[in-house]
């Protein structure tokens, strides 16, 4: 299984004197299984990006191939591919409408035209993956706090039962904590139900601990394509396009400079404590 | 007495039901007592739910205590009277940045808070002039808000705030919503108004790289406060500030997990620089 | 999608009309309506005419743009046209089955034609240099003697500048709750009249949701920056009549008088 872009070009206002490529010529292949980080600044192409990976969006030129099938192809079931490749958009609470938590997150697998036992085994699913108390379920979607909203709208695309799920900065505005329990929600995820994640953040952080790979977007190009500890190498370069590599990538940078022997591939907190340890424990034999 | 005082403050929310029979209390803020020295910045911090965006809209008196007292520059927020002076005097900066910005011309907006106080028409203009060059948005003064980004949005605010000539601005997370790139932007000209034009400032965040540079930092939780001091000695609670549902930046999370593990490092390293000067020496030495 | 849609169709160039005090320009377009109505004959026509190019001339606005507003129109103008043309009374040059063609007709008809058009061109004019704010500090002003009875025209003035400021970003926001809702396998195309309306509820309801959040955060805003109501308030850019505006009221004058006269002579 696998979403492949080739290249693919998107142009705003083509043919008007407001012609503006939104990408320009973005070719990658995610396979099943990944955890990708997309990062680049506000306005880099990114959500333009994502949009097309689900189909809500029609590049200009090139192609996109969901296992294998092109979906702009002639009679490409959509609405197929998008309960297969489950985007969730930045604050998707804003997005919830019905009167209880559960009806809410039945809307998708509805909309899958499912049997109604299968509709809410879906749901029950998803509210379960996502981690929200049974106790909310018949509560009204607007009562609850920031964090819960957030989960009830991912458990609103989970129900669909995705291969994919891309999320649009899933963190923003919540607290720290709230901040670590969804991305380990996440993580769970990923490692449970094998399911493919494409995460969107401005947290170096957080993407260099969770994502096995990373995309770097640069003015509607693709600028990096690489493991963490490749793409935070340039972290000269990302600076340039108003990025920043984890605050422990300049560290372990500042310690070489200085003569430490330290490998420059460290993107996390618990590897440079372990590295650092090590170095201490050899230097005292 | 400092600028801004808080002595026993309680709130509590009320939810009536449609008889105005009360249905639920809840408590934002139980028994807080604090003081804040003009010109300080100070950081609040806190979860989601801790009661600091309660507390700052007391200090702006868009709330009023359910018991206990709020002075902002000596006026007592209970008292009808003072409520525009109080306004005036602290100024507010909100989340959303979409949701403040009330002119359809970003000179305009920050005209608004000043034509409502009634200052004079060529005062206006100066005080337009200057906040929009204190905030560096002079050059988009005639702009419409919606073109700018969340950064400039933000600034605006600031420049409407600025424009009313506070003594202190409150800034109810300001940077929420904002890219790295535009958090950093704002955090940057609210450090300037306070160091260049003495504005005391209360800043509410829960990014904890924006809290480094602060003079004080005030931990709220449940609605107490629960820790106060400068960066360096909050940072160096660590296990308690995570207890609080709160983080530590990497380079303060790495210096404290080394220590625990029997590195020579000082309390509350905040920047890289810190830590720099007190590992190398133990690796180098070694 | 619903993002191209562009309101206020201000355009932005410095010219005597763009400078003149939002009032006059106000005064100026009611004038100019009444003129078309009043006008009688082919002299009063040519009158209205010479102060349209004078006004277009004026206001530096390539005429294309103000034709591109007659776009809307070409419908109401063709009905109108043609009702004018075949039924009107009066001596016949030829007929198609019941339909009369008349010299009184065909008369009717142009004037008709010519009226509709001039007064789309006029109005276009006045929005064309005008940016809405001005346009409702225009209104706040002129307005102000209905304040003395009790109107609410200061308040209503503040709701038409806050509307204008949150069209484009409610906009932008159904566009993102649309397509969100249809990664969750929305549909809000098919289906017959009754399904399309059901379609409509997942947009709807977030939609309103955030409007009254929005309302709620920016009415604190408002509270928070001094804001309670026009009174005692001063103003920013407070409306002043120029030497230019007393000569475009005089010019008003003189033209108002002058197609009355014509239709009194003639």
């Amino acid at each position: 299984m696998s979403i492949k872009v080739e290249n693919i070009n998107y142009i705003y206002g083509q043919g008007t004197a407001f012609e503006q490529y939104a990408l320009k010529n973005v070719s990658f292949e995610i396979t099943d299984g990944q955890f990708v980080g997309l990062i680049g600044h506000t306005g880099s192409g990114k959500s333009t990006l994502i949009q097309h990976l689900n189909g809500l969006l029609r590049a200009s030129s090139g192609a996109i191939y969901y296992n294998g099938e092109n979906i702009y192809a002639e009679g490409y079931d959509m609405r197929a591919l998008r309960s297969k490749v489950g985007l969730v958009f930045q604050y998707p609470e804003h997005q919830l409408f019905e009167v209880d938590v559960f009806s809410d997150v039945c809307y998708g697998p509805k909309n899958q035209k499912l049997s109604q036992e299968e509709v809410e085994a879906r749901a029950r699913f998803a509210l379960t993956q996502v981690g929200l108390k049974e106790k909310y379920w018949k509560q009204s979607p607007f009562e609850l706090s920031g964090g819960q909203k957030r989960r009830v709208a991912i458990a609103g695309v989970l129900a669909m039962k995705p291969d994919v799920l891309i999320l649009d900065e899933p963190t923003a505005g919540l607290d720290p904590r709230g901040r670590e329990e969804i991305l380990d929600q996440l993580a769970r995820l990923h490692k449970e139900q094998k399911l493919t994640i494409i995460l969107v953040s401005h947290s170096m952080e957080d993407i260099a601990r969770y994502a096995d790979r990373i995309i770097v977007m640069n003015h509607g190009e693709k600028m990096y394509d690489g493991t963490p500890k490749e793409v935070f190498h340039h972290y000269k370069e990302l600076e340039k396009i108003g990025l920043a590599a984890p605050q422990i990538t300049y560290i372990v940078h500042r310690l070489r400079e200085n003569g430490v022997p330290i490998s420059d591939d460290i993107t996390t907190v618990e590897e440079a404590r372990t590295a650092i340890l090590d170095l201490i424990r050899k230097g005292g034999r | 007495m400092g600028i801004i005082k808080a002595s026993r403050l309680i709130f509590d929310y009320i939810r009536r039901d449609e008889d105005e029979h009360v249905e639920e209390v809840s408590r934002a803020i139980d028994d807080l007592s604090v003081d804040i020295k003009e010109g300080d910045f100070v950081a609040i911090l806190g979860h989601n739910g801790s009661g600091k965006s309660t507390f700052a809209k007391q200090v702006n008196a868009l709330l009023l205590p359910t018991e206990g007292t709020v002075w902002v520059s000596d006026m007592n927020t209970s008292d009808e009277s003072h409520i525009w002076d109080i306004r005036r005097n602290a100024g507010m900066v909100f989340q959303n940045p979409d949701n403040q910005i009330i002119g359809n011309i970003v000179e305009e907006d920050v005209g608004f808070g000043p034509e409502n106080i009634g200052v004079p028409t060529d005062d206006i203009w100066k005080r337009v002039d200057a906040s929009l060059e204190a905030v560096g948005m002079t050059a988009y003064r005639l702009k419409s808000p919606n073109k700018l980004s969340g950064g400039q949005k933000q600034r605006v605010a600031i420049a409407g705030v600025m424009a009313m000539k506070p003594r202190c601005i409150i800034m109810d997370e300001p940077t929420a919503m904002l890219d790295p790139n535009g958090r950093k932007e704002v955090i940057r000209t609210v450090h300037e108004l306070n160091q260049k034009e003495g504005i005391t400032v209360l800043l509410i965040t829960h990014y904890m790289e924006e809290v480094i540079d602060a003079d004080r930092v005030i931990v709220m939780d449940d609605g107490h406060l629960v820790m106060d001091g400068t960066p360096k000695e909050i940072f160096s609670r660590v296990e308690e500030l995570k207890s609080y549902r709160l983080d530590v930046p990497q380079v303060t999370e790495l210096a404290y997990e080394l220590k625990k593990a029997g590195v020579g490092l000082p309390d509350g390293i905040l920047t890289i620089d810190e830590l720099m000067e007190s590992l190398l020496p133990v690796l180098q030495g070694v | 999608m619903l993002r191209d849609i562009t309101l206020g169709q201000y355009y932005p160039v410095d010219s005597l009309v763009h400078r003149l005090d939002p009032r006059t320009k106000l005064f100026g377009t009611m004038v100019f309506i009444i003129s078309l109505f009043l006008a009688k004959g082919v002299a009063a026509y040519v009158l209205a005419t010479c102060f349209l190019l004078a006004a277009i001339r004026l206001c530096k606005v390539p005429f294309s743009f103000m034709v591109r507003g007659l776009r809307s129109i070409v419908i109401l103008l063709l009905i109108s046209v043609s009702f004018n043309l075949f039924l009107t009374p009066g001596e016949e040059i030829f007929h198609i089955g019941f339909l009369k063609l008349t010299w009184e007709g065909l008369r009717t008809a142009a004037f008709m034609g010519v009226r509709l058009i001039y007064l789309v061109i006029g109005c276009s004019i006045m929005t064309l240099t005008t940016t809405p704010n001005e346009l409702t500090d225009g209104l706040e002003k002129s307005l102000g003697i209905f304040k003395k009875v009790g109107a609410p025209v200061h308040e209503v003035a503040m709701m038409m500048s806050i509307a204008l400021r949150f069209i484009p970003i409610l906009v932008e926001e159904t566009d993102k709750i649309m397509k969100a809702q249809m990664a969750r396998g929305a549909d809000f195309e098919s289906g017959n009249v009754i399904q399309k309306a059901k379609s409509m509820i997942p947009l709807l309801v977030p939609l309103f949701i955030s409007a009254f959040r929005r309302a709620t955060d920016l009415a604190m805003a408002m509270e928070a920056r001094c804001y309670h109501g026009g009174e005692g308030r001063t103003k920013m850019k407070p409306l002043h009549y120029a030497h230019r505006d007393r000569v475009m009221y005089a010019a008003y004058a003189v033209y108002l008088a002058a197609v009355v006269v014509l239709r009194m002579v003639l």
